[in-house]
């Protein structure tokens, strides 16, 4: 079905057929005659893109894809090939993207960046140190998330970028981390073609949101060759990339089809070459599929988990929140809600952890002998009610789960109530007033250090904390581990006693690691895993 | 001098304005009454109180309620229906868009329905009791009773999975072709404007399964008053007249009874398409059709003010002018209501 067809459509089409969507854009208007089916590869995703510019106030994540395809960034991550034979991007190497090399200073206070000579953007104007210096100063500038993802990596105030010529540029620190660089390499700090976008800012808009949001000016690998919001996005090459090999497809199409049993029919039929994250049921079933293959990548830095809230008079005591942790049917949760696709979290061989790994398993198992040992050494001895609150959006996981866990708590007296909140509400109650007693809960960080995790995850007041834990010890583990080199030999031992107390507090009761998993033809090579979980079409090739 | 029909069309759409009106300061209120908040759901998962402050303020959601109330009153006198945050676009652009794309499907859904609800109606008034009329009431119970979503996905797995007959349930258009030029927004028609065969028959094609799917959900009522009205027709005084005054018994059914029974069967029609065009959101989800159902639905769930204020709205003028539409029909069914109103 990816089948061009040939000659006279494109001849006859084109004036008008845009009139619906975005007619700014230098849309592709033709589907060109040579297109071949060896040169276009066609994904299905469920959610709709709703902006083709990530620094847009309301941005969601599905458009990530498009900071990743078709812009540079300075530098990026390395890839890495999984045990498993798939490609991952690798956080542990950073390699240059538009930056061909770059160094720190000997004060250690600023980092120098050597633009590559020959990178050129789309309409062919080179990409100079000011591109990069407007680019990174909108980023802080927006505000919203975009602005909180720099701020990760010290990168707060546009003082800090600075143009030394047209291929140079310098970054000020406002503290040495080695957060700053990883920082640089996700999505959000991408490279603006400026001149373009300066000629289409107005007084009011100066950063030119009406125009990007319409009209991606970038020098990354694909193009956006035409965008129907609410149903589909069309790449094309950018034969001038030098970031990297140039994909081995022309043409990715990103077709929105929001039924989950539709894009498995799509991809049986072998209508589609990727179905991109696909549910835990449907990765176990095609996999065996003739033709087929399914990657399912862990998904670094990220846990579900069964958030206890320390607000909650009963789980203010350890013993409870301990006792809930041997409570909970971790084997029946992972097959029934993620059909044992994922990475195990229970079961772990000591209280004390053999490494800084992270995620790593928790040393509960399910026990309710221990379970109610532990609970009758407590004032809530004689059991307690609690409501167990689950994100609607995300019944697909959370419903099965919440409902295991709440057979398995009433075996030892405690008797939960299933309290379903709508997705709209969901952050508000969970994780801004933090007011949910028992909760589901699925925070990943995007930097893959553990501390990271406990940055967001375990300090008062910080967002993801949404069971309201609070440990001056780990504050000041993680004050001092955040910014901290990995070789530095403080980190280890620090680290360690980080994910020491988190088993001993359980504030947080990890159940499983989730994949991201996508089915794709045979045919198709060169899907690559990344932490923001959204399509990288950067390496595509297809047999 | 103006006639009295014309007389009749202006005079409703004047009654209609109280109705758009209230309908806005419903919506308006009723969307400011759900729970939940826009400006946090669209900071975005990591955002902090400053940029939530930010987004808020952008979406005009600090001022008080009469004052948002007035600018969106301005905003609406200018044909600004405002931006829709969960999908990027102008809510005017979603709209010009999506419900063209329902209206398409809804239409084709409807033609396909009362092509086989009517005669089937018909039949079973004609034989009470008997065979056709049982086939006839299970299948409209059938139809009726099985959730849209199952048939159009049963639909699906027979003919695109296991027979390869449709095409990919994709939307309104296979990947290898491209909207016609817009006219109408019905791209069978549109194509067929342009003097492109090749494209309209693909977006027939397109249409054909989840068209199937609805206008099986859409057989029962029509069916049913269908062949009400015909059996109250058929017993009444002047078919007994019509028979005895030896009238052939085709010119007795088709012209004498069936006329008369148009009347509720074409008051149910409007019913059946309005509720369809706003409830087709399983369909348009199973075949990634881009309508209006499924828009309002997402809007809804992530309160996204503007585009769900646009959707009842715009939804509101439809029933309006589909009202009238059907007041105007009656009259040329029978002339009797015409001046009466």
């Amino acid at each position: 079905m990816t089948e061009i067809k040939p000659s006279r459509r494109g001849l006859l089409k084109g004036a008008g057929a845009l009139a619906l969507s975005a007619p700014m854009l230098p849309m592709l208007k033709v589907l060109p005659a040579s297109a071949a089916k060896a040169d276009t590869a066609v994904v299905v995703i469920g959610q709709t893109i709703n902006s083709l510019d990530i620094h847009r106030k309301g941005t969601n994540r599905p458009s990530y894809q498009i900071a990743v395809n078709c812009y540079d960034r300075l530098v990026s991550f390395g890839t890495k090939t999984l045990a498993d034979g798939s490609l991952s991007y690798d956080y542990s190497t950073l390699k240059p993207d538009l930056a061909e090399n770059w160094s720190t200073t000997e004060d250690g206070k600023s980092i120098i960046f050597k633009l590559r000579a020959n990178a050129v953007f789309w309409d062919g104007s080179p990409v100079t140190a000011e591109d990069v210096k407007w680019s990174l100063d909108r980023a802080v500038s927006l505000g919203g998330f975009p602005a909180v993802q720099m701020k990760a990596g010290s990168l707060i105030k546009p003082e800090q970028f600075v143009v030394i010529d047209e291929k140079t540029f310098k970054i000020d620190l406002i503290r040495p981390s080695k957060l700053t660089l990883p920082d640089l390499a996700v999505p959000v700090p991408m490279i603006i073609n400026s001149k373009l976008a300066k000629k289409n800012a107005t007084a009011k808009d100066p950063w030119a949101t009406e125009y990007l949001h319409r009209n991606p000016a970038g020098s990354g690998a694909y193009k956006v060759a035409r965008w129907d919001p609410g149903q589909q996005l069309v790449y094309e090459r950018n034969d001038k990339w030098t970031s990297g090999p140039l994909p081995g497809v022309k043409r990715v199409i990103v077709r929105e089809v929001p039924s989950g049993s539709t894009r498995r029919a799509l991809l049986e039929r072998k209508d589609v070459d990727l179905s991109f994250g696909i549910s835990d049921k449907d990765a176990i079933e095609l996999a065996s599929k003739d033709g087929l293959k399914v990657t399912a990548t862990p998904i670094e830095n990220c846990i579900y988990c069964l958030g206890v809230n320390l607000k909650f008079d009963a789980f203010k005591d350890k013993k409870v929140r301990q006792a809930i942790a041997y409570a909970v049917p971790y084997e029946e949760i992972f097959k029934a809600a993620a059909y044992g696709n994922g990475v195990k979290m229970w079961g772990g061989a000591s209280t004390k952890p053999a490494d800084t790994s992270w995620p790593q398993p928790f040393p509960y198992s399910t026990d309710l002998d221990k379970a109610k040992a532990l609970l009758s050494e407590t004032a809530f001895k004689d059991g307690f009610e609690v409501p167990l609150a689950i994100n609607q959006s995300l019944s697909s996981w959370m419903e099965p789960t919440a409902l295991l866990i709440q057979e398995s708590l009433a075996k030892i007296g405690i008797k939960a109530t299933i309290e379903k909140i709508p997705g709209a509400n969901w952050r508000t109650a969970a994780l801004v007033e933090k007011r949910l007693p028992l909760h589901l809960e699925n925070f990943g960080g995007w930097l893959n250090y553990p501390d990271y995790y406990f940055f967001w995850a375990y300090i008062k007041g910080h967002l993801f904390n949404s069971s309201n834990y609070d440990n001056p010890e780990v504050k000041a583990l993680v004050d001092e581990t955040l910014h901290m080199e990995i070789d530095n030999p403080d980190y280890a031992p620090k680290v360690k006693r980080l994910i020491e107390i988190a088993f001993d507090d359980v504030p947080r009761i990890p159940l499983w690691q989730p994949t991201l998993s996508s089915g794709m033809t045979s045919d198709l090579e060169g899907y690559e895993f990344w932490f923001h979980r959204q399509l990288d079409a950067r390496k595509f090739k297809k047999a | 001098m103006l006639s009295s029909r014309t007389i009749t069309v202006l005079l409703r759409l004047w009654q209609a304005l109280p109705v758009l009106f209230g309908v806005i300061v419903v919506t308006f209120l009723l969307t400011r009454a759900l729970p939940g908040d826009p400006a946090v759901y669209f900071a975005g998962p990591a955002a902090d109180a400053e940029s939530i402050a930010e987004i808020r303020k952008s979406l005009g959601l600090d001022k008080s309620l009469p004052q948002q109330f007035l600018i969106y009153l301005d905003d609406l006198s200018r044909g600004d229906l405002g931006q829709s945050l969960s999908t990027g676009q102008s809510v005017l652009a979603d709209l010009t868009t999506r419900l063209p794309a329902s209206l398409e499907l809804t239409f084709a859904a409807l033609l396909l329905s009362t092509m086989i609800a009517i005669p089937l109606g018909i039949l079973a008034a004609l034989n009470p009791g008997h065979l056709i009329d049982h086939a006839c009431r299970l299948l409209v119970t059938m139809g009726v009773s099985l959730p849209t979503f199952f048939t159009g996905l049963v639909l699906v797995f027979f003919f695109y999975y296991l027979l390869g007959w449709a095409p990919s349930p994709i939307g309104r258009l296979d990947f290898a072709y491209l909207p016609p030029p817009h006219v109408t927004g019905f791209y069978t028609i549109d194509a067929l404007l342009a003097g492109d065969p090749e494209t309209a028959w693909a977006a027939a094609a397109q249409v054909f399964l989840p068209a199937v799917t609805l206008a099986l959900f859409t057989l029962a009522p029509i069916a049913r008053m269908t062949r009400a009205a015909m059996i109250q027709a058929l017993s009444s005084e002047y078919i007994r007249t019509a028979r005895a005054a030896g009238l052939s018994s085709r010119k007795v059914i088709l012209t004498y009874a069936l006329g008369n029974a148009m009347l509720p069967v074409v008051t149910t029609l409007g019913m059946v398409f309005s509720f369809t065009l706003g409830a087709n959101v399983l369909v348009e989800k199973v075949f990634a059709w881009p309508g209006i159902g499924s828009y309002a639905v997402e809007a809804l769930v992530v309160s996204d003010y503007a585009a769900v204020q646009g959707f009842v709205l715009s939804m509101a003028i439809l029933f309006v002018l589909l009202n009238l539409f059907v007041d105007i029909v009656y009259t040329l069914i029978d002339p009797r209501i015409g001046s009466a109103t």
